[in-house]
């Protein structure tokens, strides 16, 4: 195995959200792990802690944002954009929203549609919680990084 | 005329750009990566639309991104400046089915110059000069042996994906090529993805001389002399002049003609540049097609007057030339030093926050950067924090020029090249114009010794 194909293999990983993968293959065998050694926390009170923290100006070379990535600060999970394009909050115009404030989620259900080069983008929720805030409005256009929606985990 | 034009880069030339476009009225969009929101091409621009982390491939490299950036700000044209997108078909494809404005060649032009064995057989048969070497490329090692015999050692084996230096494997004798073959063949894979390898005759220490040609879509074409490019370190240049101090007007006419021949066969459209290996009998050889704006276009626009973005753009609009080669004329001497962070005898890059930034001005000096003082140099992207670029009536007055604009230079929190240029510039083979691509390589040497 060379370094593109592992490379790739750990871009595969981490895009899939996988914590922990082992190969082998003629002999070689490669371990990927993602994170620490522990376990990661079973709530998301433990990175509470990371609060306040300033991910623009992170220096690290790990991409800063995932996938719909959130932000969790006091139990609170933020939803940004994970792309460039236009929000809609219904799967069709004049359908009923995909979600409003007050809305129970679950984890994989679909938040809203980003239409990025005429292909409608599904964002799937995922956490489980209840919809506190929704930042856009419908047909507004959003950069990488937007907010999208507040849920408060769990509750 | 665009209205508005979405630059798809970041930097000075993202700067260059947008500088274009403002003394043509143009609107401009920038689009960021997440540790770019303070640099100046996002301060300047009219819009700007954030498009992806720091990594490239998932920012400036994001053609999904990039493309609805223009579409949410309704940008009738990118341009995709030198680097990144510069080059990709795929994105100038993509353009096309959006009903954007890509400015820059058709993607049939970029793919038959991007595949570098298909560019050598497309100018051949344009009567362009080419090494002697493999027509296609090579099905195995047998056959590599066969053409390595008929034109001689030392030979080169160049990946058909590669370019710009990479994917290449020189070859001295018979006894090594098999091997060589090979190993060329499995890193070509690794590197591009594609295994397709061709072999050419190696010239030992050739001049790099490159012409600028313009091409409307009218199908006008004219050319914009030489720069000379010999000066560089493992394949990236570091300094380049025009006119070079060793092509006569003859053969700057000869090369043009050749270059402009070149970009017919392609139906070539906007500001391209015919790359050329030039020997010490003035033979001159085709080696590869950059269908894109260059790093080094400023000293052409300095001895020719013409503003190369401008000319991009105009021509992206479909407008005419409006001039024949008659009418392109050369004046003075023009010569560009890259100012890199990195260290200046190791060429490690030197990633840091810049604390003072000072560079000089006064007549006949032009300096295009997106660096300032207080600003990072990011590990994410090229280490080129800016281009000194000076213009007199000669050569030598040149010369001086640049040794005391680089002497007024102040650049501190990172390591730059600026120590290694006022070298080159105060060595008396350099002054007479006597170098070729292995020139700083010789120097790289002295320079241990000193050291060591």
């Amino acid at each position: 195995m060379n370094l593109k194909e592992l490379r790739k293999l750990i871009d595969l990983v981490l895009e899939k959200g996988i914590t922990e993968f082992e190969i082998e293959e003629k002999g070689v065998k490669v371990k990927i792990k993602k994170g620490h050694d522990s376990p990661p926390p079973p709530t998301p009170l433990a990175v509470a802690s990371s609060r306040g923290k300033d991910l623009s100006s992170t220096e690290t070379a790990q991409p800063s944002m995932e996938k719909a990535a959130t932000m969790e600060e006091d139990g609170v999970s933020l939803v940004r954009s994970p792309m460039v394009g236009t929000f809609y909050q219904a799967p069709e115009p004049n359908a009923p929203p995909f979600v409003k404030e007050g809305d129970r989620v679950e984890v994989g259900q679909v938040l809203c549609v980003i239409e990025a080069m005429k292909l409608m983008n599904e964002i799937e929720s995922v956490e489980g919680g209840k919809i506190v805030k929704v930042f856009v409005e419908d047909g507004q256009p959003v950069q990488f990084g937007d907010e999208l929606f507040t849920i408060r985990v769990g509750s | 005329m665009f209205k508005k034009i979405l630059i798809a880069n970041r930097g000075e030339i993202a700067l260059r750009v947008l500088s274009a476009c403002k003394e043509l009225g143009i609107r401009t969009v920038a689009v960021y990566s997440d540790v770019d929101r303070d640099s100046l091409h996002v301060r300047f621009a009219d819009e700007e639309v954030c498009i992806g982390p720091a990594r490239s491939i998932d920012s400036y490299l994001n053609i999904p991104n990039i493309i609805s950036a223009a579409e949410i700000t309704g940008a009738d044209a990118i341009h995709p400046g030198y680097g990144f997108l510069a080059e990709s078909s795929y994105l100038a494809e993509v353009c096309e089915a959006c009903h954007i404005k890509f400015i820059g060649p058709s993607p049939r032009a970029i793919r038959l110059m991007g595949d570098k064995s298909l560019a050598r057989r497309t100018m051949e048969k344009a009567g362009v000069p080419v090494l002697p070497g493999s027509n296609g490329v090579m099905g195995d090692a047998e056959q590599a042996l066969h053409v390595a015999k008929s034109i001689g050692y030392p030979v080169i084996l160049k990946a058909s994906a590669g370019g710009g230096g990479r994917g290449m494997r020189i070859v001295e004798n018979e006894a090594e090529l098999s091997k060589a073959f090979r190993a060329a063949r499995h890193e070509a894979e690794s590197a591009f993805g594609v295994s397709d390898v061709y072999l050419e005759k190696y010239l030992k220490s050739p001049r790099h001389i490159e012409i600028q040609v313009l091409a409307d879509s009218k199908g006008n074409v004219v050319h914009l002399g030489e720069r000379e490019c010999s000066i560089q370190r493992r394949h990236q240049k570091l300094l380049e002049e025009s006119p070079s101090p060793v092509v006569s007007d003859r053969l700057r006419k000869k090369m043009g003609r050749m270059a402009v021949a070149g970009a017919r066969a392609v139906d070539y459209v906007n500001a391209g540049t015919v790359e050329f290996l030039l020997d010490e009998k003035e033979k001159f050889y085709f080696m590869e097609m950059n269908t894109r704006i260059q790093v080094e276009h400023p000293v052409t626009e300095m001895v020719t007057g013409v503003d190369l973005l401008k000319e991009q753009i105009r021509i992206a609009d479909g407008e005419s030339l409006g001039y024949s080669q008659k009418e392109v004329s050369f004046n003075g001497a023009s010569i560009e030093c890259r100012i890199n962070a990195e260290d200046p005898d190791t060429f490690t890059p030197s990633p840091g926050t810049i604390h003072a930034f000072e560079l000089p001005g006064g007549p006949g000096v032009r300096v295009d950067t997106a660096a300032h003082s207080e600003c990072k140099v990011l590990p994410y992207y090229d280490s080129m924090i800016a281009k000194l670029v000076v213009h007199d009536r000669d050569r030598k007055a040149a010369i001086a020029r640049m040794r005391r604009a680089l002497g007024l230079t102040i650049v501190e929190g990172v390591k730059t090249t600026v120590p290694l240029h006022q070298k080159i510039l105060a060595d008396q083979d350099f002054q007479e114009g006597r170098y070729n691509t292995r020139f700083l390589e010789r120097f790289a040497a002295k320079d241990n010794t000193a050291v060591t």
